[in-house]
């Protein structure tokens, strides 16, 4: 336990954080990603398949060869914090949303991203990612620790999500259903623009399931397995599953094109059984920063934000 | 030529210039891959708002520019007032914009969409072999760092005030600009209407042992072979 309060991070490195995070995420492809579809496109046998992912691997390098964004939509810049338990920000909480706001603002100025963030109903764009609500900043926390690690995701988002409210009684092959489902939607013509990486939110309230299904998607890395055994097996089973739809990137047949499938549990109502899916596109943007107490800065692409104490591993 | 599949798919590659005539769209095949140089224009919900809903009047002379939309909008940064560079671009998925799409082939000329996810069979057949105009896919479709390098400059950008950098019409300067994937040849022909064919057979038996949800939701497909537009 440390007995002296940690100095405290300053507003002025958040925002400049909040920057870099952006840019770094536009631009470059995180490698477990890259490593995944190079696997891929190197497997692959069926023509025009082949062409597109070898046209996605090219992609990546160009973005980083040209220091230009990878995708054009650059979706909705949106936080993720996972702050230390002991960690202090001069100015509060409250400033650390204006600097990322401010970072954000400037992001997309400078990068350039799409200004992509409208009011829904007037359709209003003030040109900088900024308005209601948004962006989002989502906060976790982690016991002895006086860092804070800021996560940085550009969510695209018009396809590629769903909730079933299942039962019990609907059991395992009701969620490969709804799995099957969910891809036979949105897999064809690639409006999910796979391959994806896809997130199952399994249990708790409708609002956490479909959070756990884009926190599974989004924030962690290709390879990654749940702790719990029952569940790691379930990810692999309908990675198999999808694998074995072949629908391939843009919807041509090959071979089903997801890169892997993440499932986070919570705790549910004894009736139900609700289960939200998530389809996290090939242009994933993400970068993460460690930032200390003494200011120093680590950049990183694995996000690390499920943590046993944020999976509320024990009771305790 | 009819193909069997998809894998019997020449993809034959073609270098176009805009405006883009009848020989070049009748000598595209779907399957096939084709590079664009010239000018380009951007559109989607908003300037269709302004054209079709509101019945503006068009902000530049469009036929006189080129018969070629993309259905996208860049991430673009201004350099100096007035002066923009296009980093990325990449399309938005087309099905929303098959209201507005014909009246832009009948009103503006335009013979070459570029977009993503294709339309439907019958705009196709109603509209695009009427016609004779070519839909054409991006590839991927997320490679905006590729296309955003065949954007040589912008010619002009209409309606950015009202509209926005998102929603606004931007004319670019193109240069060897793509590879774009022949979705609907002159014909009316589709490449998605080959290759969902071949993935349907291969979806159906995973299926098997799988029941449909206690509970169902109005409106709601159950049949994996159908789409959700």
């Amino acid at each position: 336990m440390r007995t002296t309060e940690a100095a405290a991070i300053q507003p002025g490195l958040i925002r400049e954080v909040a920057f870099e995070l952006n840019r770094r995420a536009a631009i470059a492809i995180p490698r477990d990603v890259e490593g995944s579809i190079s696997a891929l496109a190197q497997r692959e046998t069926q023509k025009l398949a082949k062409f597109v992912l070898l046209e996605i691997v090219n992609n990546y390098k160009i973005a980083v060869d040209d220091q230009r964004p990878m995708c054009a939509d650059t979706g909705l810049p949106r936080f993720y914090a996972k702050v230390g338990n002991d960690a202090r920000v001069e100015g509060g909480f409250v400033a650390l949303e204006r600097a990322v706001r401010e970072g954000t603002a400037e992001a997309t100025r400078k990068i350039p991203l799409r200004p992509n963030r409208v009011h829904p109903l007037t359709r209003k764009d003030y040109n900088n990612n900024v308005g209601i609500h948004a962006p989002t900043v989502d906060y976790s926390w982690e016991p002895g620790a006086d860092w804070m690690d800021l996560t940085c995701f550009q969510k695209g988002g018009l396809f590629g999500g769903d909730y079933r409210m299942l039962f019990p009684g609907d059991g395992i092959p009701g969620i490969k259903r709804f799995y099957l489902d969910v891809i036979s939607e949105f897999f064809k013509r690639g409006l999910s623009c796979q391959p994806a990486i896809v997130g199952v939110g399994i249990g708790g309230t409708k609002d956490v399931c479909v959070r756990l299904a884009k926190e599974a998607a989004c924030l962690r890395v290709v390879g990654d397995r749940n702790p719990d055994p029952q569940v790691a097996k379930l990810e692999e089973e309908l990675h198999g599953l999808g694998k074995k739809t072949s629908l391939g990137p843009m919807g041509f047949k090959g071979e089903g094109a997801v890169l892997d499938v993440h499932i986070e549990v919570a705790y549910t109502h004894t009736g139900g059984m609700p289960v939200s899916i998530h389809h996290q596109c090939f242009a994933l943007r993400r970068a993460t920063a460690r930032i200390h107490a003494d200011g120093n800065v680590d950049y990183r692409e694995n996000p690390l934000w499920f943590t046993g104490y944020y999976r509320r591993e024990t009771v305790s | 030529m009819t193909p069997g599949g998809t894998s019997d798919l020449p993809m034959d590659e073609h270098h176009l210039t805009t405006p883009v005539g009848p020989e070049d769209l009748g000598r595209l095949k779907i399957g096939d891959i084709v590079f664009l140089t010239g000018l380009v224009f951007t559109g989607r919900n908003g300037l269709y708002r302004k054209l079709f809903e509101e019945k503006a009047a068009p902000p530049a002379d469009i036929p006189s520019l080129t018969n070629v939309t993309f259905h996208c909008s860049p991430a673009v940064g201004e350099k100096a007032p007035g002066v923009w560079e296009v980093a990325a671009v990449t399309a938005t998925a087309s099905f929303r914009f098959e209201k507005h799409v014909p009246m832009l082939m009948d009103q503006y000329g335009v013979r070459l969409v570029i977009g993503k996810g294709g339309m439907s069979p019958e705009v196709y057949e109603k509209h695009f072999k009427r016609l004779g105009a070519v839909f054409l896919n991006t590839v991927g479709y997320g490679i905006g760092a590729r296309y955003g390098r065949g954007v040589k400059g912008v010619r002009s950008v209409h309606w950015l005030e009202e509209l926005g950098i998102a929603q606004a019409m931007w004319v670019l300067e193109v240069e060897g600009f793509g590879p774009f994937l022949v979705e609907c040849d002159s014909q009316g022909r589709s490449l998605y209407g080959l290759a969902l064919g071949e993935t349907n057979e291969e979806l159906k038996p995973l299926y098997e042992g799988l029941p449909l949800p206690s509970l169902r939701r109005l409106g709601e497909v159950h049949n994996p072979e159908d789409e959700v537009f």
